[in-house]
């Protein structure tokens, strides 16, 4: 494990998840969901986790981000709150 | 309101950061799992399925259960998503909209009127604001089986590299979803229809509770694949081998299916008429 690259994406992770729920736009957020679950992704591959890693690019980063925008698709983009 | 909420995540949040203090660090020998669960499976797994890859071994083949389960809930979560979106009745929308293909001209049909719907002359296309995207539509049609095979490469090659049915099975399912996307849903609702992914999903499932139950029938557990080995013709060793490869297939197939579907209910609010 590689000290620097692991605080930096840990850093990028904690932004994307704060922006992901502070955003007021519901497919700007979707995308944050998927800077996360990519960020998440590099982090298991620093960790050794292959497996794991691939599973997060493909469900997290890409179908569910998919997921999200047919959601919003279908509702209004902004939120009220 | 808000600050009761604030107060509950960071008295959690805290509480949280303290216990991690007691966990083993990263890589270390002298925490439970690497002292006595992970030396087994590193020095066994070779000998008892003859597949490199350990997470799948252990995924597919001693954790068996959990995998059939997990397929289980993905299934599950499709027929949800069933159940709460789709709506069965047809009502005709009040408007259709048309392209004629060799000028480009957009038709608005209303409601009554005659519908252009068995001509190669005209499109169907969406009421919400559609762009004339050939480039699009044609580039995502050449890219789309070059994602099938790497997925069907990833379910067959998981014995030896990351991979596996979960992972090529979304892969394969985010192909369909493209061609969606880029084309319109009702075309990719002509290649695969809802009841054939419905079908696909519970066959799935199907093919991995089935090995275990055949498994049962030629004498040994639940999902013991060393079981297969008269069938398959080969030794127990590889038996187990290739029942993780059946398992797999099944899995692939079962999370293929049911992204699919979950896609068709959510894009188009259950309709599956006009989508994403």
């Amino acid at each position: 494990m590689i000290w620097p690259l692991d605080i930096i994406i840990l850093t990028i992770v904690i932004i994307c998840g704060i922006a992901a729920i502070s955003i007021k736009d519901l497919l700007g957020a979707a995308i944050m969901f998927g800077a996360y679950s990519f960020m998440m992704c590099l982090l298991w591959s620093v960790m050794g986790a292959v497996d794991v890693a691939f599973t997060e690019a493909s469900v997290g980063a890409g179908v569910s981000t998919v997921f999200f925008v047919a959601a919003v698709f279908r509702t209004t983009r902004r939120t009220r709150d | 309101m808000r600050a009761l909420g604030l107060a509950t995540v960071f008295c959690f949040g805290a509480i949280l950061f303290y216990i991690s203090f007691d966990f083993p660090g990263w890589g270390d020998e002298n925490s439970p799992a690497s002292r006595h669960v992970s030396p087994y499976y590193i020095e066994h797994t070779m000998d008892d399925t003859s597949v490199p890859n350990i997470v799948t071994a252990i995924l597919a083949d001693y954790r068996g259960y959990d995998t059939l389960f997990e397929t289980a809930v993905i299934f599950s979560a499709g027929l949800a998503c069933f159940f709460l979106l789709r709506i069965p009745e047809r009502q005709a929308p009040p408007a259709r909209f048309y392209r004629h293909l060799a000028t480009g001209i957009t038709f608005r049909i209303e409601k009554g009127g005659r519908l252009p719907e068995d001509t190669d002359e005209f499109e169907r296309i969406d009421s919400v604001w559609v762009p004339y995207d050939v480039i699009i539509g044609m580039t995502c049609r050449l890219v789309v089986p070059f994602i099938q095979l790497f997925a069907l490469y990833v379910i067959a090659h998981g014995h030896h590299s990351p991979g596996g049915g979960f992972q090529g099975g979304v892969i394969f399912g985010a192909a369909i979803i493209l061609f969606a996307i880029s084309n319109n849903l009702r075309r990719t609702l002509k290649r695969m229809s809802e009841k054939t992914s419905a079908l696909l999903g519970s066959l799935g499932v199907l093919i991995y509770a089935g090995t275990g139950i055949l498994c049962m029938v030629l004498g040994a557990g639940f999902l013991n694949y060393s079981a297969l080995a008269s069938l398959l013709g080969v030794d127990p060793v590889s038996a187990r081998s290739h029942g993780i490869l059946i398992v797999e297939i099944g899995v692939g197939i079962a999370v293929t299916a049911v992204m699919v579907w979950i896609y068709y209910n959510l894009s188009s609010a259950g309709r599956q008429d006009e989508g994403l």
